[in-house]
């Protein structure tokens, strides 16, 4: 069962120019774009800067309208809606259902609420009763690993880690049925992203959530992630379940992105890499394949027909015309 | 072989007078810089990486105050000059700022001025070292641009940094650093705000530069990765002090501190298998103004001696040599 | 363990209090906060703390400079000024005065003087000091008195209310304005930002003292005291506006994308409760510190109209009016102690401006 499907999603911003302000062109920040995502799974979705992960996860919040495409959304009442076209009244029943972990867990708090009524506030504009918020709030905050106490501190009292599992707490308030997390991890430090990936791993296994998880860390995402989508200049360019795609990538853009991940490790030193150059524009993206300039493995082929997704293996999907002639390395 | 030591920082203190109190930022760092190596230096966020780098180059920010230490540019020839005992303002001083040493910024933004061209920004710094006229310093700065891997350098000399990417920005202010010549490279963080695939290749140009000019680099990261990646030799920070010194294939099979061993645990691996929890080190970094007593990492050690590790701090580290500043390591 | 009792404080502090504190070790701010609230304070009971009738002339008396008040006398503490002998200069017809060591009148605490309102309440003619007995044209002149014989010092006093207040008014005329023109702007967005943007852009691009001296000039000469002061506030806020709606509207875009307002509208927060629960409680340190420079701003305009004779007019009195008469170069060289009607103007300002900048930095510690 799947809790979110999203078919051929896109936002174009319009580029105005001149003095009337006309529209010139188009940033394809994100172009045709489909995923899904099952009950209790984890996909996370990687790419490098500017490449549309963000504005994929505020469509799906809605903090962004869509071009065009859908989003059906199971809110668990037996039908789905397509958030994509649902008007912002209709929406706001089904805000509970759809919450979100921040990158930053500086502004993400309100500095000038309790931590108490920052978890509460959802609680508060869905309705829930006083009593009940109270003792829901304390559930919340043992749920991640916070002493009681801080329900009558404010944010200003708490660490960087703190403050990411306070705006955890606030997220899992309604028991939502899908959490987006854009890049919950990366302004944290190392030992406290240990202890905020290793929470939820903890998470996910005990509310069994369903998550969207944005990241540019490929190791992060290894850990928390069941399957990966890879976006590639406002579209995705393969997807797998984890394990497979680092092992054996289907994409030359993976093979890439993985070859260019130091490991930890000195004796792995001195790897090739494979690609070079810089990310297209999404104003102009490069005709064909769009990865075609940096791609290795190029052909003529490659600079005027765009390739499609496709399934290249049982739950593995690709879009390069070479994905099933070329051996590709990737990390064991 | 013994390389020719570059420069020899010994007990470097450095303290910021605050209105609540005094922050000991650093508390006795010493380490020497060889040429042609790399020297890593890592720690968490706040350890002191960049006051360290800041204070070489006299530029640390008020109200920071250097209270003791040398930093001996050619220690042990005839020209052995101590850094901090010259006035930051000095003529000699700012010839060596950007001449023998060369420094390269986290975000090359910060070290660019939006309102210049690249050219004009490193035809100055090229002339603020050299005695050159404009025509020739404008050749030098093409060829430094080319010798960083920008293409066309011709054309990118007059364009602004704000119509540069990130990567190719990173490489200007590397070209910027080199704009003196220098022999000492400092980087504090030059990859950081990079994505992984510019990292690989930023990174690759500093090492190719290393060894053509045979330049002593001081590499400051917070990434193991890029550590295990580029180091010959590591320096280990915690809260103002190097805990462990090491070659850098030592560091990753048998470290000695045990800050160290937990760090390197904590770290998400590219290499993980799925869900896999990483090892976590209780609590968070203490705030340099609240420094625990003893060893200042005994509240969150796995090895920690009641008694021994909070009553006095373990003997600081000989610089040159390999070892941990612990009471599990012999004591003098 | 009072170390973690401290933190705990810490801990639950409010932003208002984590700001008080911060403010707390502004020291040039604090004292500008006491001398800024000391002059509301002379403001508020002038009457009370002036000795002579500020409208009252007298021939007789023009351009008595400072007296001192001698605290003592052979019988001890007895406080006391002498009277003043007038001497008309037989070639320059100008009359100077000298001490009379024969009349000493006595500086007495809550005397009687003249009549007036306090605070609205009642009348009263009890001052705070005064002298007893002497006769119609004696008096302390602790700053000596102006051409037509008005005391400089109460004027001052006086003319503190009237300076002061137009500041109020004009800046909370201007905060009004400021916030929803602001509000509405950085809300909606679109063609309505649009608009009252280009309007303030307008209305800075008029250089204010043609635009002041038009609009002062077309001022009727039949309207009172009220009506003008009213008037003059109004044309002061008029520019003062444009720019608390600029610092309302910039803070209104900034938070409607700061995450935590992003997280309250995910969690189905109404745009009422956004904007009051999460946003308003935001800036409202922001406005204060605004406020806190606009009002010194306005003073100086209004200390500025008047004293080109563009703002208020006499029988009113003002700091402007008061540095009016120390306009002529000729009464200025008889009598230089009318100057001294710029200190308090210059001791506002600047403790406003100090007030301003504590503020700031004690709202927005991270900007
Ligand atoms: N309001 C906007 N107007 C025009 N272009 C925009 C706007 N917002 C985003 N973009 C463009 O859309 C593209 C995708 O941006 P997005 O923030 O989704 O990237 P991202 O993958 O999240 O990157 P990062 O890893 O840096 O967060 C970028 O090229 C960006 O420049
Ligand atoms: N300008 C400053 N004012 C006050 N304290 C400062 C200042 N700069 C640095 N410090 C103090 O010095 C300590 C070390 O700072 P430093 O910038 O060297 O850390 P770092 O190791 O570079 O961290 P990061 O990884 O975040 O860059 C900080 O914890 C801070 O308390
Ligand atoms: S389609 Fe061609 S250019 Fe694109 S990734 Fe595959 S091989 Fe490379
Ligand atoms: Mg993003
Ligand atoms: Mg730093």
């Amino acid at each position: 069962m799947n809790v979110l499907e999203v078919s051929d999603l896109k936002k174009h911003y319009p580029i105005h120019a001149g003095l009337l302000r006309r529209e010139v062109g188009r940033v394809r920040a994100v172009d045709g774009v489909s995923f899904h995502i099952a009950q209790g799974e984890t996909l996370a979705l990687v790419g490098e800067s500017g490449c549309g992960k963000t504005t994929v996860s505020r469509c799906i919040l809605r903090a962004l309208a869509p071009t065009s495409g859908s989003i059906r959304f199971d809110p668990g009442q037996g039908e789905t809606v397509d958030l994509a076209t649902l008007p912002k009244r209709a929406l706001r029943p089904l805000r509970r259902h759809l919450q979100m972990i921040f990158q930053d867990p500086y502004s993400s708090l309100n500095p000038r609420m309790m931590v108490g009524d920052i978890i509460a506030e959802p609680l508060r504009v869905n309705g829930v009763p006083a009593a009940e918020r109270h003792a829901r709030v304390l559930e919340l905050l043992d749920l991640v690993q916070m002493p009681a106490v801080a329900r009558t501190r404010f944010p200003h009292a708490f660490s960087g880690g703190q403050r990411q599992r306070i705006g955890i707490a606030r997220a899992l308030a309604l028991n939502p049925r899908l959490v987006v997390a854009d890049e919950p991890v990366s302004a944290l430090d190392v030992s406290v992203q240990a202890q905020i990936i290793n929470l939820l791993l903890d998470l996910q296994d005990r509310l069994k959530l369903s998550m969207l998880f944005v990241a540019h860390d490929l190791s992060v995402v290894r850990h928390v992630s069941d399957r990966v989508a890879v976006m590639y200049v406002g579209r995705i360019v393969e997807v797998a379940p984890t394990d497979a795609l680092y092992r054996t990538p289907r994409h030359p853009y993976t093979e890439t992105l993985l070859a260019a991940v130091p490991a930890p490790d000195p004796m792995r030193r001195g790897r090739q890499m494979k690609a070079s150059g810089d990310v297209a524009d999404p104003a102009k993206p490069p005709p064909g394949c769009a990865f075609h300039p940096r791609c290795p493995y190029a052909q003529d082929r490659c600079r005027v027909e765009r390739p499609e997704l496709t399934e290249v293996a049982p739950g593995r999907w690709a879009s390069c015309h070479r994905a099933q002639e070329i051996e590709l390395a990737g990390v064991a | 072989m013994v390389e020719r030591t570059s420069l020899a920082v010994r007990d470097l203190a450095v303290h910021f007078e605050m209105e609540q109190g005094t922050v000991r930022a650093l508390e006795g760092v010493s380490f020497d810089l060889h040429a042609g190596r790399t020297l890593g230096i890592v720690g968490e966020s706040g350890c002191g990486k960049s006051v360290t780098a800041r204070s070489i180059l006299r530029i640390v920010d008020r109200p920071g105050r250097i209270v003791g230490g040398q930093a001996l540019l050619d220690p042990g020839t005839a020209e052995e000059a101590d850094l901090i005992a010259m006035d930051p303002e000095s003529r000699r001083m700012r010839g060596i700022r950007g001449g023998r040493i060369g420094l390269i910024f986290q975000e090359p933004m910060t070290a660019l001025s939006v309102h210049y061209t690249v050219g004009n920004q490193i035809i100055e710094a090229v002339r603020a070292h050299n005695d050159l006229s404009k025509a020739a310093a404008r050749d030098r700065a093409i060829e430094l641009l080319r010798e960083v891997g920008i293409p066309r350098p011709e054309l990118r000399i007059d364009a602004y940094p704000f119509q540069l990417s990130g990567g190719l920005r990173q490489r200007v202010g590397i070209a910027m650093a080199l704009a003196g010549d220098p022999d000492i490279v400092i980087a504090d963080e030059p990859t950081t705000a990079l994505d992984v695939t510019t990292q690989a290749q930023v990174l690759d140009l500093l090492r190719r530069l290393q060894r053509e000019k045979n330049i002593a680099l001081m590499l400051i990261t917070h990434d193991m990765g890029v550590i295990a990646e580029m180091c010959d030799e590591v320096a280990v920070m915690y809260l103002g002090r190097v805990v462990e010194y090491a070659p850098v294939a030592d560091l990753f099979t048998t470290s000695r501190h045990p800050y160290t061993r937990a760090l390197l645990r904590a770290v998400p691996s590219i290499l993980a298998t799925p869900r896999q929890r990483l090892a976590t080190i209780g609590g968070a970094v203490p705030h340099p103004g609240a420094r625990p007593s003893g060893c200042a990492f005994h509240p969150r050690c796995s090895d920690f001696m009641p008694g021994r590790c909070d009553a006095a701090s373990p003997a600081p580290l000989r610089p040159g040599e390999a070892g941990a500043s612990c009471f599990l390591e012999a004591q003098p | 363990m009072s170390a973690t009792a401290a933190q705990d404080r810490w801990a639950e502090a409010t932003q208002l209090r984590l700001t008080w504190w911060r403010f707390r070790r502004h020291r040039l701010a604090v004292v500008s906060l006491v001398i800024i609230a000391l002059f509301y304070l002379v403001a508020a009971f002038a009457d009370f703390l002036a000795i002579n009738d500020p409208h009252a002339t007298d021939a007789r008396r023009s351009f008595i400079p400072p007296q001192t008040i001698h605290l003592f006398d052979e019988d001890g503490f007895n406080p006391h000024v002498y009277g003043l002998r007038g001497v008309r200069d037989r070639q320059t017809f100008q009359l100077t005065y000298t001490p009379d060591p024969n009349r000493k009148l006595p500086v007495r605490l809550f005397t009687r003087g003249y009549t007036y309102n306090l605070l609205g309440l009642f009348e009263t003619d009890i001052h705070l000091i005064g002298i007893e007995g002497g006769q119609r044209t004696d008096g302390i002149f602790l700053l000596g008195t102006d051409q037509l014989g008005r005391d400089l010092y109460s004027r001052m006093i006086v003319a503190t209310r009237v300076s002061l207040s137009i500041g109020l008014a004009g800046v909370a005329l201007s905060l009004l304005l400021g916030i929803i023109l602001g509000g509405v702007s950085g809300l909606y967005g679109g063609w309505v930002d649009t608009l009252i943007q280009r309007v303030i852009e307008v209305l800075r691009s008029i250089p204010t003292i043609p635009l002041w001296m038009g609009l002062a000039a077309a001022l009727p000469n039949t309207w009172s005291t009220t009506q003008v002061y009213f008037a003059i506030t109004v044309i002061i806020s008029l520019i003062g506006w444009t720019d608390l709606a600029r610092v309302v509207r910039g803070r209104f875009l900034s938070l409607r994308e700061e995450d935590f307002v992003v997280a309250a509208e995910l969690a189905g927060a109404s745009q009422g409760r956004i904007i009051f629960r999460h946003m308003l409680p935001s800036f409202a340190s922001h406005i204060i510190a605004a406020v806190s420079l606009a009002l010194p701003a306005m003073i100086v305009s209004e200390t500025a109209l008047s004293f080109l004779g563009l703002g208020l007019r006499p029988p009113a009195i003002s700091w402007g009016i008061l540095l009016q008469d120390a306009q002529n170069i000729q009464v200025l060289a008889n009598a230089p102690w009318l100057l001294s009607a710029a200190v308090p103007v210059i001791l506002v300002i600047l403790a406003f401006n100090f007030l301003g900048d504590g503020l700031r930095d004690a709202a927005d510690p991270y900007g």
